[in-house]
This record gives C-alpha cells, sequence and structure tokens, in this order.
C-alpha cells in the first residue's frame, strides 16, 4: 500500500492551511504581548481573516477539485460560504472588542479560539467524506464549548457551556450513529461513493433509512431546530455576548454546508424520507420559534427564538428542492436556502452587534427594556435597530423579506401550499416581537440616559452593516444570482 | 459464531443506555460525560463491525479519529465542569437552572 503512497494536491486547500499557520502564530506572539498591546492580537487574526480571503478569492476558478483521496472539495459553493464566514469572523471580531476589554475578557485564547472555530466552519464546508465532515464539526463546536465558558467567574456563562457541551456532544453522537449506519448500508464514506451507491441500487434500505434518522437529528441539533432546539435560548443568553454573536453567525452557514452535502449531495436518493423529516421540523421550529419569543423579556433570548423560527423558513426551502422531474425547481428552493442563510447571517450579526453597542463596563444592555427611547439616544442606531428588526420581521424591501419570499415561492412550486399559508401566518405573529423593539425605542422615554460609548471601527462597521441590509433588500437579485450561479457550478 | 448483526445489537444497546443515561439522569454531570464516552464507543463498535463486514479497512481509521475526538471532548468537558463547581460549588444536574425563561 504504502509503495503507491501519492502526494496529495495541497493547493485546493491553501486557505486552510494558512489559517492554521496564522493561529499558531498568533497563539505564540500573544504570549509576548502585554495587556496594553493586545489590540495587536485582533489586528493581526483580522489580517489573517483577509489574508485568507485573499487566497480562497484568487484561487476561485469554478472548478470543482477533489483532494486527499476524495475527503475535501474545492467548489464554487465552498468558496463562496467561505468567503462569508470570514466576512462574519472579522464583523465579529470587531464588535466584539470593546466589550471584551471593558470585561478583560479580550485573552489571547479568544482571537486563537475563534480562528480555530472560523477552520472547522471551513473544513465543514469542504468536506467531501464523513471524516472531514466529523473533524470539522468538532473543531467547531470544541472551540465554540470553550468560547461560551471564556468568562470563568460568570455563573451563567459556565452553564451555558456546560449546556452546550453536553446536547453538542449528545448532537455529534447521533451524527456519527447515522453515518456509521450509512456506511454499513453503502460499504463507503466518501459522500461522492454513498450518493452512487444509492444510485445503483446495492444499499441495504432499511439499514440506511435508520442511519438517516440519527443523521437528520444530529443535523437539526447543530442548526437548532425544534425537537432539537433546547440549547439555544439557553447558550444565546448565558454566553457572553460576542461569543453569542458567534455562534448565532457564521456556524450556520457551515450547518448549511453541512446539510447540503450529507442530504442533497449524498442522500438525495433518499429525499422522500428526509422531506418528510425536514417538513415536521420547520413547521414545528417556525411555531414554536415564533410563539415562545413573544413572552421574553431578554433580548439575546428572543433573539435566540427567533434564530429558532429563521432556521425553520430555512429547512422549508431545503425541503422544498425535491420531487419533480425539473431541476430548475430545485436549484431555485437550494438557492433560496442559501439565500435565507445568507440573509440571516447578516441581520443577525446587526441585532447583536447592536446589544454589544449598548453594553458597556459593568452593564449588559441585554433587556427589551435597555431599548427604550433609544431614538433619543442615537436616532442612527435607532434606525440601524428598526432596520433590522422590520428585515427579520419580513416587511418589504429589506433583505429578510425577499429571503421568506423566495423561500415561500420554493415551496409553492413544490406544491406545499397548506405550509406556505401556515409559515406566513406564524411570520405574521413573529412581526409582533420585532415591531415591540421599535415600539419602544421610538416612543417610550429612555431609562438609560448614558450616552453610547463606542470605538468609531465598530460604529462605522455598524453602520455598514444596516445599510447592507437595506441595500440587499433593494437590490435582492445581485446576492440571489450569486447564490444560484454557485450551487449550479458545484452541482 | 457471532454474525454482524451480534454486534450492531451489541452497539444498539450502548447507545440506548447512553441515550437514556443522558435524559433520564438527575443527578450528577460526571455521569453525563460518562454517557457521551459511552455513546461515541458504541459508535465506534459499530464502525469497526461494518468495517470487518465489508473488507474496508476505512471504517477502522475513522475508529482513530473519533477516540482522538473523544479524548479532546472529554478534556473540554471536565474543563467545563471544573470551571462550574467552582462558580455554583455543586455538579448536580438540577441545579443547572439559572437561565430559564
Amino acid at each position: 500500500m504504502l509503495k503507491n503512497f501519492v502526494m496529495p494536491d495541497f493547493y485546493p486547500a491553501a486557505p486552510e492551511i494558512f489559517l492554521l499557520t496564522m493561529a499558531c502564530v498568533i497563539l505564540m506572539v500573544d504570549v509576548f504581548l502585554g495587556r496594553s498591546k493586545r489590540w495587536i492580537t485582533s489586528a493581526l487574526t483580522i489580517v489573517t481573516l483577509i489574508g485568507c480571503a485573499l487566497i480562497t478569492y484568487l484561487t476561485m476558478d469554478g472548478q470543482v477539485v477533489l483532494t486527499f483521496n476524495n475527503m475535501f472539495v474545492d467548489d464554487l459553493l465552498a468558496d463562496f460560504l467561505k468567503l462569508l464566514v470570514y466576512l462574519a469572523v472579522i464583523v465579529v471580531v470587531i464588535y466584539s472588542r470593546d466589550y471584551l476589554v471593558a470585561r478583560q475578557l479580550d485573552k489571547g485564547e479568544f482571537y486563537v479560539l475563534v480562528l480555530f472555530a472560523t477552520l472547522g466552519m471551513m473544513v465543514m464546508i469542504s468536506a467531501s467524506h464523513f471524516l472531514t465532515l466529523y473533524l470539522g464539526l468538532e473543531l467547531m463546536s470544541l472551540s465554540l464549548y470553550a468560547l461560551v465558558a471564556i468568562d470563568r467567574n460568570s455563573s451563567r456563562a459556565t452553564e451555558a457551556a456546560m449546556k452546550y457541551f453536553i446536547l453538542g456532544s449528545l448532537a455529534s453522537g447521533l451524527l456519527l450513529y447515522g453515518m456509521s449506519m450509512v456506511y454499513g448500508a453503502t460499504g463507503t464514506l466518501e459522500i461522492g461513493g454513498v450518493a452512487q451507491a444509492l444510485h445503483l441500487g446495492v444499499a441495504n434500505k432499511t439499514v440506511l433509512v435508520f442511519g438517516l434518522v440519527f443523521v437528520v437529528s444530529g443535523i437539526a441539533f447543530k442548526l437548532g431546530a425544534v425537537p432539537f432546539h433546547m440549547w439555544v435560548p439557553d447558550v444565546y443568553h448565558g454566553a457572553p455576548t460576542p461569543i453569542t454573536l458567534l455562534i448565532a453567525s457564521a456556524p450556520k452557514l457551515a450547518a448549511f454546508a453541512m446539510a447540503m452535502r450529507i442530504l442533497v449531495y449524498g442522500l438525495f436518493e433518499l429525499a422522500e424520507h428526509w422531506q418528510s423529516m425536514l417538513m415536521i421540523m420547520a413547521v414545528l421550529s417556525i411555531a414554536l420559534g415564533n410563539l415562545a419569543a413573544i413572552a421574553q423579556t431578554n433580548i439575546k433570548r428572543m433573539l435566540a427564538y427567533s434564530a429558532i423560527a429563521h432556521m425553520g423558513f430555512m429547512l422549508l426551502a431545503l425541503m422544498s428542492g425535491v420531487v419533480g422531474p425539473d431541476r430548475h425547481y430545485a436549484l431555485n428552493a437550494y438557492s433560496s436556502a442559501m439565500y435565507y442563510a445568507v440573509a440571516y447571517v447578516i441581520m443577525s450579526l446587526a441585532s447583536f452587534g447592536m446589544v454589544l453597542l449598548l453594553s458597556r463596563a459593568g452593564y449588559e444592555a441585554e433587556h427589551l427594556e435597555d431599548f427604550k427611547g433609544l431614538n433619543q439616544r442615537s436616532p442612527w442606531f435607532a434606525a440601524v435597530m428598526m432596520v433590522t428588526m422590520l428585515s427579520m420581521a419580513g416587511v418589504p424591501f429589506f433583505v429578510g423579506f425577499f429571503a421568506k419570499f423566495s423561500v415561500l415561492i420554493a415551496a409553492i412550486d413544490a406544491g406545499y401550499i397548506a405550509v406556505a399559508v401556515f409559515a406566513v401566518l406564524f411570520s405574521l405573529i413573529g412581526a409582533f416581537y420585532y415591531l415591540r423593539v421599535i415600539k419602544l425605542m421610538y416612543f417610550d422615554a429612555p431609562v438609560d440616559a448614558a450616552p453610547i460609548v463606542a470605538s468609531l471601527d465598530m460604529r462605522f462597521m455598524l453602520s455598514l452593516n444596516g445599510i447592507a441590509i437595506a441595500l440587499f433588500g433593494l437590490f435582492p437579485n445581485a446576492l440571489m444570482s450569486l447564490c444560484t450561479y454557485a450551487l449550479l457550478r458545484s452541482l | 459464531m457471532l454474525s454482524l448483526s451480534h454486534y450492531l445489537i451489541l452497539s444498539a444497546m450502548l447507545f440506548s443506555i447512553s441515550i437514556v443515561g443522558i435524559f433520564l439522569n438527575r443527578k450528577n454531570l460526571i455521569v453525563l460525560l460518562m454517557a457521551i464516552e459511552l455513546m461515541l464507543l458504541s459508535v465506534n463498535i459499530n464502525f469497526v463491525a461494518f468495517s470487518h463486514y465489508l473488507n474496508d479497512p476505512a471504517g477502522q481509521l475513522i475508529v482513530f479519529f473519533i477516540m482522538a475526538v473523544a479524548a479532546a471532548e472529554a478534556a473540554i468537558g471536565l474543563a467545563i465542569l471544573v470551571a462550574l463547581f467552582r462558580s455554583i460549588s455543586s455538579i448536580h444536574v438540577d441545579d443547572l437552572d439559572s437561565l430559564k425563561g
């Protein structure tokens, strides 16, 4: 065996290799820096991510390249999602700095763990083998567990970390058990090989469907869809806000990639089975997410339930992509799922960014009352929050509206008219709690009249974020056609 | 002679025990960590059994990776447990109740 060893092509994995090297360099550099020079670590992190973005962009050629014995794939879908992940993580690092410095949490570990979590997401996005998928997932999850517990003195944060750890490990276990069943039925761990074995009909269907149930539960856990959503509110609530911001943004893109790779690329022939599972989860997530969010007084918890509802919408799009001889509908549905994931990431960055903006040393702006009278304190940021909330509610001409609209079109095209009507009804119910935030900001007197202190780059980035929500809403086709093109070239 | 299904039934039983251990255990967090380890090990049995049955080494290879990840996972889990014990002086599952809403 060994004499046949061929050196794999490292070129497609260049961004991952660069990121890993730089994470180790940053770990070393940070040891020699004092507290006053900690900004260098943060700057290096951003430079690293920009470097990764440059490498990914320059090596992007639209071809599907497999390397490391078909374990790793570099296609346009991967490149596009990775660029978005870098962008989201850069925004997270910029938003978090003031908060972390004020609480003396701006340790080197934070930046290194964020980079390792990013590396995990990149490996997950590029995985074309169950092993790489699992390793990427674990690298991401383990870094996130540690990040949630980074504030060791906070009992709330450590409790959230423990809950996240236990339920996250349970999800990985379920996913692995499902993978082992799929392996037993098809005789291969390669996602492409699984699809081929299914196509040839050589696989044992009973074992496969049994395994599929576990794989789908594992994916649903990572996305935070009902009935596997228990960790979402507690972790969003308990984790330090910058970590909540991270968990609520980039990992959703990686989880979308995981769902695409396993369900669509690998187990497409079992679509009739996973479709019904996704439908139940989508319907339950949209209902429970929107109803439970109404009762919340903590904005992080409210946004967590809203995240559950949003993931329900994404699952609705994913399940609409199958059945029917026409590939056109399938492409539409998957690109609307991807568009939804991207839109959700942009919106959740802005919403948690606002929570971070209003927080300061010794004060967490995490209750809904903290947003009271924001218009009198800062009309511009009240407007940014209003745009974000309207977009999340799905009010026309913001990015969230077109995301919901394209998902609903995909569902109706696939013949799920009842489900689409149900989703619209619950979005209407959900609009209540988004609009309540706007009412508090514009029509109530401020409880906390302290001026907003934030660094210039954070104000700039948050403004850009708000403008992006409005601009992508006015010109939805640009992003939509990018999603469609990336998927078309990678199928 | 032991057949493939014997191994699969064993691993399914271990897997079920670990799931029950996670959901029904209301006492000790360490037991939860043990249940998670048990779950990963039952998956390993599955992989090795299939690997032998299919005559394909890939299944045995993934087992090594799972064991390495399980070790890392146990380390992080215990680290979080120590941090938790320092702040709430308890490892009782029912004491994890400060996050509600």
